[in-house]
């Protein structure tokens, strides 16, 4: 494809997502609502691993915690102010991301995705095991953030036609933030550090520095993730900081196709997708589904966003067009 | 007497028992280039990398226009001004030339927060790395993505990214290794360009390029210095002789 079709079939995408509410179904919406929320987890993870090659098996620490900070943030009987509740949710997964960065980053490779995990391993016994957030039940969001300010109200998230467009709107944030990053000198940087770190350093970069801010970037825009998904559910449990959740994201990393935004929200469709209709066909659906994530490996290296072009080469291939 | 840049005293390095570098004192000047010699395991990779910052010393001090460095690690040294090569090459294959030409030019304002400017768009940056490519002789090549290129010109592009930097000390590890006669009497006389206004430290094997170039040689033998002194007294010490030039004839 080149960029003009791209560009085409994304705007067409978009305006196909703007429009659905109003034609399509309420389950749909909510379902669709949720895949823009795991894009933006996925978008986020993709900054580390496919622009930064950090590995990280533990993401979902940072979506959790934003997930478990609004529900904590809500008081009992009342719902709790959008405007506070939610940069709040989003710096706690952010502060979180840098403290575990400043160890995590001091391993490289297989020993980077241990430790990685081992933490979010942590945060999950942490909501688990203890009182703070409901234990192993989670707890309830009774009240969606209100999002008044002084008493006037631009939108009210308990409409799910209004909800559904500040998820639109948030992932667009997070999709146009990323954008600038990866074009700003420090995006360049990054990608440098996924080529050839150390020579970087020889450079002159400070490239722990460059990763730390990397690493708590990705975490914040999880823990924005997160928000959504406990706003958008409203309940919260330990599994939001499981290793399933963890491994389902770096999934849609994966097969959407790595080191590529629209990759990482193509991986999220499709993962989404794929649960849905093989839910709907067996209850033994993760067989289905484990047997097309090999055969996806296999047969779509470089994901789901490399794959037009792999046709195009492959059905141009007598004419030495590869 | 020139401008002293970069010096090591009494600089050492153990790896267990193994003494790699012992009490090694080497001198840059500004206009110089200073080659070390030795046969393999001589202790020329750790001396580099220990004036570079890949490597801390055991023991001795390197100072860099005077002042005190031995704590900074590489990356500070690279800030300061001291950039080096590598014996490997050691580029950003997927990257054009200009762009690994422009990451490095970038480190020296490197601006992480300006979110909002395009990082390719960034006149200064661009403009220094253009200037490299065409010290080091790459002019015409500045799309070309860096690994589809030759061996030789990958070598000078390596060269360009430290230039790119502004280093005002160059530390090659081997710039010639690998390449064609041509290439090689290419690259001697881009050495030649260089050190006028910078001080060179250049590690090699090819004794016949090392003769051209160098004002100042350095021979070391089992992480000891052997001789220091001018191409004519190298040539002419019996010890070098013995212990280096006599070997290497051994194998011609």
């Amino acid at each position: 494809m080149n960029s003009r079709t791209t560009t085409f079939f994304k705007l067409a995408v978009m305006a196909g997502v703007l429009a659905f509410p109003v034609f399509g179904s309420d389950f749909y919406a909510e379902m669709i609502a949720k895949v823009m929320i795991l894009a933006i987890f996925a978008m986020s993870l993709d900054l580390l691993v496919g622009f930064t090659g950090l590995v990280s098996f533990g993401h979902a620490a940072y979506f959790g915690i934003a997930a478990y900070a609004v529900a904590l943030l809500t008081p009992k009987y009342d719902p709790a102010n959008l405007w506070l509740a939610l940069p709040a949710s989003v710096l706690a997964a952010a502060v979180a991301a840098f403290v575990i960065g400043l160890f995590v980053l001091r391993t490289k490779g297989i020993y980077f995705i241990m430790v990685t995990l081992a933490f979010a391993q942590m945060a999950y016994y942490v909501f688990h095991d203890t009182p703070v957030g409901g234990g192993s039940d989670g707890i309830y969001l009774n009240f969606k953030p209100d999002a008044a300010i002084a008493g006037w109200a631009p939108f009210d998230l308990n409409e799910p036609l209004h909800l559904y467009y500040f998820v639109v709107a948030a992932m667009l944030f997070a999709y146009g933030l990323l954008k600038l990053v990866l074009r700003s000198p420090f995006g360049r940087v990054l990608v440098g550090i996924r080529s050839n770190e150390h020579r970087m350093l020889s450079l002159g970069y400070a490239t722990f520095r460059y990763k730390l801010a990397a690493f708590t970037l990705a975490g914040a825009l999880a823990g924005l993730a997160g928000f959504l998904y406990a706003v958008l559910f409203g309940f919260v449990t330990p599994e939001y900081l499981s290793w399933h959740k963890s491994g389902d994201v770096l999934l849609m990393v994966i097969l959407g196709g790595m080191g590529n935004l629209a990759g990482a929200i193509a991986g999220a469709v499709a993962l989404v997708g794929l649960q849905e209709i093989f839910t709907s066909v067996t209850k033994h659906w993760q067989l289905l589904m484990g047997l097309t994530i090999v055969a996806a490996v296999l047969f779509m290296p470089g994901g789901l966003t490399a794959t037009p072009a792999r046709i195009m080469a492959r059905i141009n291939g007598g004419k030495g067009n590869v | 007497m020139s401008e002293v840049l970069l010096a090591s005293e009494g600089m050492t390095r153990r790896f267990g028992g193994l003494t790699a570098n012992q009490n090694v004192n080497i001198q840059l000047e500004r206009g110089v280039l200073h080659a070390l010699l030795g046969p393999n395991g001589a202790g020329k990779s750790t001396c580099i990398n220990m004036l570079s910052g890949d490597l801390p010393p055991s023991e001795g001090a390197i100072r860099y226009k005077g002042e005190d460095i031995t704590g900074l690690t590489a990356y500070q040294r690279s800030r300061i001004g001291i950039g080096r090569s590598y014996q490997r090459t050691n580029i950003f294959p997927k990257f054009t030339v200009l762009e690994n030409c422009r990451l490095a030019a970038q480190s020296r304002k490197p601006r992480p927060w300006s979110l909002f400017t395009d990082a390719l768009r960034m006149p200064e940056a661009v403009e220094r790395a253009r200037a490299a490519i065409n010290e080091a002789g790459l002019s015409g090549r500045e799309d070309r993505v860096a690994g589809t290129m030759s061996h030789g010109e990958q070598r000078q592009l390596e060269i360009a990214m430290v230039l790119a930097t502004d280093a005002e000390v160059l530390l090659l590890d081997e710039p010639l290794a690998g390449m064609g006669s041509e290439e090689s009497a290419q690259m001697v006389t881009l050495l030649n360009r260089l050190k006028a206004t910078r001080a060179i430290l250049l590690v090699e094997h090819d004794m016949d390029a090392v003769f051209a170039v160098a004002d100042r040689i350095t021979v070391m033998v089992n992480g000891q210095v052997l001789e220091s002194g001018s191409p004519e007294q190298i040539r002419n010490s019996p010890d070098v002789q013995a212990a280096y030039l006599g070997h290497e004839a051994e194998h011609e």
